[in-house]
C-alpha cells in the first residue's frame, strides 16, 4: 500500500472520530447547563473554559475569542474554520483525505462522507444548529457511526482497513483522556475525593455521556456516580470501547496485523510504546492513578498516544504528505485540460 | 414532452424539418411519450443529486476556492444509428493509424518533411516537438495509446473533424457514469432501444497499458499519475484507477533509484512498470522539463529512456495536436495510408502561409482564431460573437506570432433538444469518441457529447457554461 494513502486513511478516521467527539461534548454540556441554577456570567466561563482546555487549543482559542463565553466556545469547537481542529473543518480534513485516496474506498463510504461534508457546509446546518443544537449534534452522530459502520461492513479488511482502525482508536483513546480530564479542578490533587457535591455528580455524569458511556456505566455501577468509578470506567475498562484500555488494545492489535509481528515481539517503536502502554493499562489499579494525580496521569497518557502516532508516521509514511498548497496547487490545476 | 419542440436553424440530430423524427430517434421519441413532466423533473433531479454526492465534479480551473461543481448533465441522450458509428470508426481508425506514423516518422527519419509534404519549419517550431527524443524506440511504436478526438456536424449534418486531443484527454469518466444515471433513469429504454454497451472501456485501457509493459516484465504493475486532488480531471483518474483496480499515484509517491521507478509502500519501495501519466510533459520530470515542477518524479525520463518504465501517451505526442498540425493531418493520411479522409477536416487558414493570413485578417470578423496550443476553450476568438476591441487584440496577437494562430470559418454544430427551464430547445453539441491504440484499435461506441447549454453557444467546454449527454449507438439503424 502506497505510504501516502495509509496517511490519508489513518487522517480521515481520526477526524471523522474527531468531529463525533466534539459533537458528543458541546452537545451534552449544552444539555447540562439547563440543569444548573445560579448561573451567572462567571460561573458560565469556569464551565466553559475547561472544555477548550481539555481540547489542547486554548491558545488558539485566545487568539480569536476574548473570554470564554458559551457562544464563544460552541463556534470555536464547532463551526470556526479558523480552529483547525474545530467540526467542521475535521469534517472537511476528513473528506479532503478520503477524496485523496477516492480510489481506495467504498463507494457508499464515499457517498455518506461527501454527504456529511456537504451538510456542513450549507446553510441548513447553521439553520438547524440555531433551531435545535440537539438535532443538529443528533445528524453529526448518526453521520459518523454511519460511516464506521459502514467502514466496517464495506471496506475490505485488508492493511488500508488497519490503517483506518489505527488511527480511529488513537484518536478516540486521546479525546477520551481530554473528556476525563474536563473537571481535574474539582478533584484534589492526589488521592480520591470523599464525597462529591450533587452538582459535581452532574458533572461527572455529563463527563460519561460525552464518551457515550452512561448507559454502559450504568449497567455495570448503577445510577451511583463518583469521579473515581468514572475514571476506572473510562480508562480501565476493558469491554467499554470508548476506554482508554480498549482503544489501546485494538491499536495493539491494528500494529500488529500491518506488520504481522505477535504478541510480545516488536519490530518498530510504535509497536513498543503501544505494548508499554497497554501493559501499563492492563496492570494498574485506578488508585494507584489517583495516588499520583488523575490530571498528571492524563497528561502523560496524552504524550504516550502522541508519541505512538509519531512513530507509526516514521514506520511507514516517514515522509510527509501534506495538502497541495501554493504553487503546488496551481501546477496541479494548470495541466493542460484537453 | 418533446412533441413541441422545433428545430430553430441548422442540422437538428432529432428532426429532419420535412420528414419529422428521425429513423433512430423514432423508439426513443415513442417511449419518452410516456414520461410527464414531473415524472421527467424528478429523475433530473435525482441525478443531480447522485453527482453531487457521488463527487462526480469537477474544479474550476483558476477558483482559488477549489470549488466543485457537477458538470450538468442533460438526460435526453444523443443517438448514433450503425451505420453512421460504423463510418465514424473507420475514419478515426485512420486517423490515429495517420498519426501514430507521423509521430514516429518525425521522430525517427523526418521522410515526411523531406519529401516536403510538410513544411520542416512547422514541426521543429512546434512548442510540443520534444528534439530530446529524436531516435527513441517508444514502446511497441506507439505514441499516442489514448486520444479523444472531437467531432461536430456541419449545416448538412456531414461529420467533420475538429481536433485531435493526443496528450491527455480528459472526459471518459462523463461517458461511464452518464450511462450509470441514464440506466437507473430509464432503466426499460436500453433493451428495448437496443444500445450499444461502454462500460468495458476500463479493461480495454488497461489491456492497451499492459501491452506497452517494458520487455520481460510478465505480470507489470501500472499505475496511474495524477497531478493531483486540485486538477480538474481528479475524478476522472481516481475513477479510472478504481475501474482498472491500479494505485494512483501522485509524483511524490515515486521515486527512481538505479534508472528504475519505484512506488513508497508501507512495505518498502515496490517497483512500477507502466505508467498512465495525466501531467504534462513539461512537468514529469524537473530534471529534464520544467526544473521547477512540484508534480514529476526526477529520473523519470532517465527509466523511460532506458527503457525500464513505459509511459502513455509517449513524450512529445503534443505535437501532433497542434492545431497548426491539424491542417496538414489529411495530408499525413494520403502521404502514410495512401488514402483520401474518411473524415474531413474543418477548412483551416494557416495565419504564418501569407495568402491565408491576407484572407484571415480581411475576415476576422466571419473566423473563428484559436492560438495551436491552447484547449479547453481559452486563448480563441469567435469573430461573429466578439466585439471589435476583441478583434483587434487578435489582430494584433495574429501578426506578433502567426505561426501560433489558424483561422477557421464558423461552424454551426449540429443542435440537439435538450431541457432548458421546462422545456425543450434545440442546443449545439459536439462528440469526443475515445480511441485506444494498443495491440488492436479499440473504440467505445460513442463517446462523450458535450453540448453547450447557453442559448446560441456554440462552446461546449465543462470551464465555460457546457454539459454533457449521454451517447447512444445503436445495435441496428432505427
Amino acid at each position: 500500500m502506497l505510504s501516502r494513502v495509509a496517511n490519508s486513511l489513518y487522517w480521515m478516521a481520526r477526524y471523522i472520530e474527531r468531529a463525533e467527539n466534539i459533537a458528543r461534548i458541546v452537545d451534552v454540556n449544552l444539555q447540562l447547563l439547563l440543569d444548573i441554577r445560579h448561573l451567572d456570567e462567571r460561573r458560565l466561563i469556569a464551565y466553559w473554559l475547561p472544555i477548550v482546555q481539555a481540547t489542547g487549543d486554548e491558545q488558539e482559542f485566545f487568539k480569536l475569542h476574548p473570554q470564554a463565553t458559551g457562544h464563544a466556545v460552541t463556534e470555536f469547537l464547532v463551526f470556526q474554520m479558523e480552529n483547525p481542529n474545530s467540526l467542521v473543518q475535521s469534517i472537511c480534513q476528513a473528506r479532503e483525505n478520503a477524496r485523496m485516496v477516492r480510489d481506495q474506498i467504498t463507494l457508499e463510504l464515499w457517498e455518506e462522507l461527501n454527504r456529511l461534508y456537504l451538510f456542513v457546509r450549507s446553510p441548513q446546518a447553521r439553520d438547524s444548529w440555531r433551531r435545535s443544537p440537539s438535532d443538529f449534534f443528533h445528524e453529526i452522530k448518526a453521520s459518523s457511526l454511519h460511516i464506521v459502520g459502514i467502514i466496517n461492513a464495506t471496506l475490505l479488511h485488508n492493511q488500508g482497513w488497519w490503517f483506518v482502525q489505527t488511527g480511529q482508536f488513537l484518536e478516540r483513546a486521546d479525546k477520551t483522556t481530554r473528556i476525563l480530564d474536563v473537571r481535574y479542578e474539582s478533584l484534589p490533587d492526589r488521592g480520591v475525593p470523599d464525597r462529591i457535591s450533587s452538582e459535581d455528580a452532574l458533572e461527572w455524569s455529563a463527563v460519561l455521556r460525552s464518551c457515550s458511556a452512561w448507559d454502559a456505566y450504568k449497567s455495570s455501577h448503577g445510577a451511583d456516580i463518583h469521579p473515581r468509578q468514572v475514571a476506572e470506567f473510562l480508562l480501565l475498562s476493558d469491554d467499554f470501547p470508548r476506554s482508554v484500555r480498549f482503544c489501546v488494545n485494538e491499536l495493539n492489535r491494528a500494529l500488529r496485523r500491518i506488520s504481522g509481528v505477535s504478541e510480545g515481539h516488536f519490530t518498530n517503536t510504535a509497536e513498543k510504546l503501544t505494548g508499554r502502554f497497554l501493559a501499563e493499562l492492563q496492570f494498574s489499579t485506578i488508585d494507584e492513578i489517583f495516588e499520583q494525580g488523575l490530571h498528571r496521569y492524563l497528561d502523560e497518557a496524552q504524550a504516550k498516544l502522541n508519541n505512538i502516532g509519531n512513530e507509526l508516521f516514521q514506520a511507514y509514511i516517514s515522509q510527509p504528505f501534506e495538502a497541495a498548497t501554493g504553487e503546488h496547487m496551481v501546477q496541479q490545476e494548470e495541466q493542460q485540460q484537453q | 414532452m418533446l412533441q413541441k419542440y422545433e428545430v430553430n436553424s441548422g442540422f437538428d440530430e432529432m428532426l429532419d424539418p420535412r420528414t419529422g423524427v428521425r429513423g433512430h430517434y423514432q423508439k426513443f421519441h415513442n417511449l419518452f411519450r410516456h414520461v410527464s413532466p414531473v415524472e421527467y423533473d424528478a429523475k433530473r433531479q435525482s441525478v443531480d443529486t447522485a453527482f453531487l454526492r457521488q463527487g462526480i465534479t469537477f474544479n474550476v480551473y483558476g477558483d482559488a476556492m477549489g470549488a466543485e461543481k457537477i458538470f450538468p448533465f442533460d438526460l435526453i441522450p444523443r443517438i448514433i444509428p450503425s451505420r453512421e458509428w460504423e463510418h465514424l470508426e473507420r475514419g478515426l481508425q485512420q486517423r490515429i493509424a495517420a498519426l501514430n506514423l507521423f509521430l514516429h516518422d518525425i521522430y525517427h527519419e523526418q521522410r515526411i518533411l523531406k519529401d516536403g509534404v510538410i513544411p520542416e519549419f512547422y514541426v521543429l517550431s512546434a512548442r510540443h516537438f520534444r528534439r530530446e527524443f529524436v531516435n527513441f524506440e517508444v514502446p511497441r511504436g506507439i505514441y499516442i495509446h489514448i486520444c479523444g478526438t472531437d467531432l461536430i456536424r456541419d449545416k448538412d449534418g456531414n461529420y467533420l473533424v475538429l481536433e485531435d486531443n493526443g496528450r491527455c484527454p480528459s472526459g471518459v469518466s462523463y461517458v461511464l457514469e452518464n450511462r450509470r444515471a441514464m440506466k437507473r433513469a430509464f432503466p426499460g429504454m436500453f433493451e428495448a432501444i437496443g444500445v450499444r454497451p461502454v462500460e468495458n472501456y476500463p479493461q480495454e485501457l488497461l489491456k492497451t497499458l499492459r501491452h506497452i509493459a517494458p520487455v520481460g516484465v510478465a505480470d507489470p504493475t501500472v499505475v496511474l499519475l495524477t497531478p493531483g486532488v486540485y486538477n480538474s480531471a481528479y475524478f476522472e483518474h481516481t475513477y479510472l484507477a478504481r475501474h482498472m483496480g491500479i494505485e494512483i499515484v501522485e509524483g511524490r509517491d515515486l521515486f527512481v533509484r538505479d534508472s528504475r521507478v519505484y512506488m513508497r509502500t508501507t512495505k518498502g519501495p515496490q517497483p512500477v512498470h507502466v505508467i498512465y501519466r495525466r501531467v504534462d510533459d513539461d512537468f514529469i520530470d524537473p530534471t529534464v522539463f520544467r526544473r521547477d515542477s512540484l508534480l514529476g518524479v526526477p529520473g523519470l525520463v532517465h527509466a523511460y529512456r532506458a527503457g525500464n518504465v513505459s509511459l502513455a501517451n509517449s513524450i512529445g505526442t503534443g505535437i501532433a495536436d497542434d492545431k497548426v498540425m491539424y491542417y496538414f493531418v489529411p495530408r499525413m493520411i494520403k502521404y502514410y495510408l495512401d488514402q483520401e479522409p474518411i473524415i474531413p477536416n474543418v477548412p483551416t487558414y494557416l495565419a504564418s502561409e501569407a495568402a491565408d493570413l491576407k484572407y484571415s485578417l480581411e475576415h476576422l470578423p466571419e473566423l473563428v482564431v484559436k492560438a495551436a496550443n491552447e484547449s479547453g476553450g481559452y486563448g480563441m476568438l469567435m469573430g461573429p460573437k466578439a466585439t471589435r476591441e476583441e478583434i483587434e487584440i487578435f489582430r494584433e496577437k495574429i501578426i506578433a506570432d502567426p505561426r501560433n494562430y489558424i483561422a477557421q470559418p464558423m461552424i454551426f454544430l449540429s443542435q440537439h433538444p435538450t431541457y432548458c427551464d421546462g422545456t425543450f430547445e434545440g442546443r449545439h453539441v459536439d462528440l469526443r469518441p475515445f480511441i485506444l491504440s494498443g495491440e488492436h484499435t479499440t473504440i467505445i461506441p460513442g463517446g462523450l457529447t458535450r453540448v453547450a447549454l447557453r442559448k446560441g453557444s456554440l462552446v461546449v467546454n465543462s470551464s465555460q457554461g457546457g454539459g454533457s449527454k449521454d451517447t447512444w449507438v445503436l445495435y441496428g439503424d432505427d
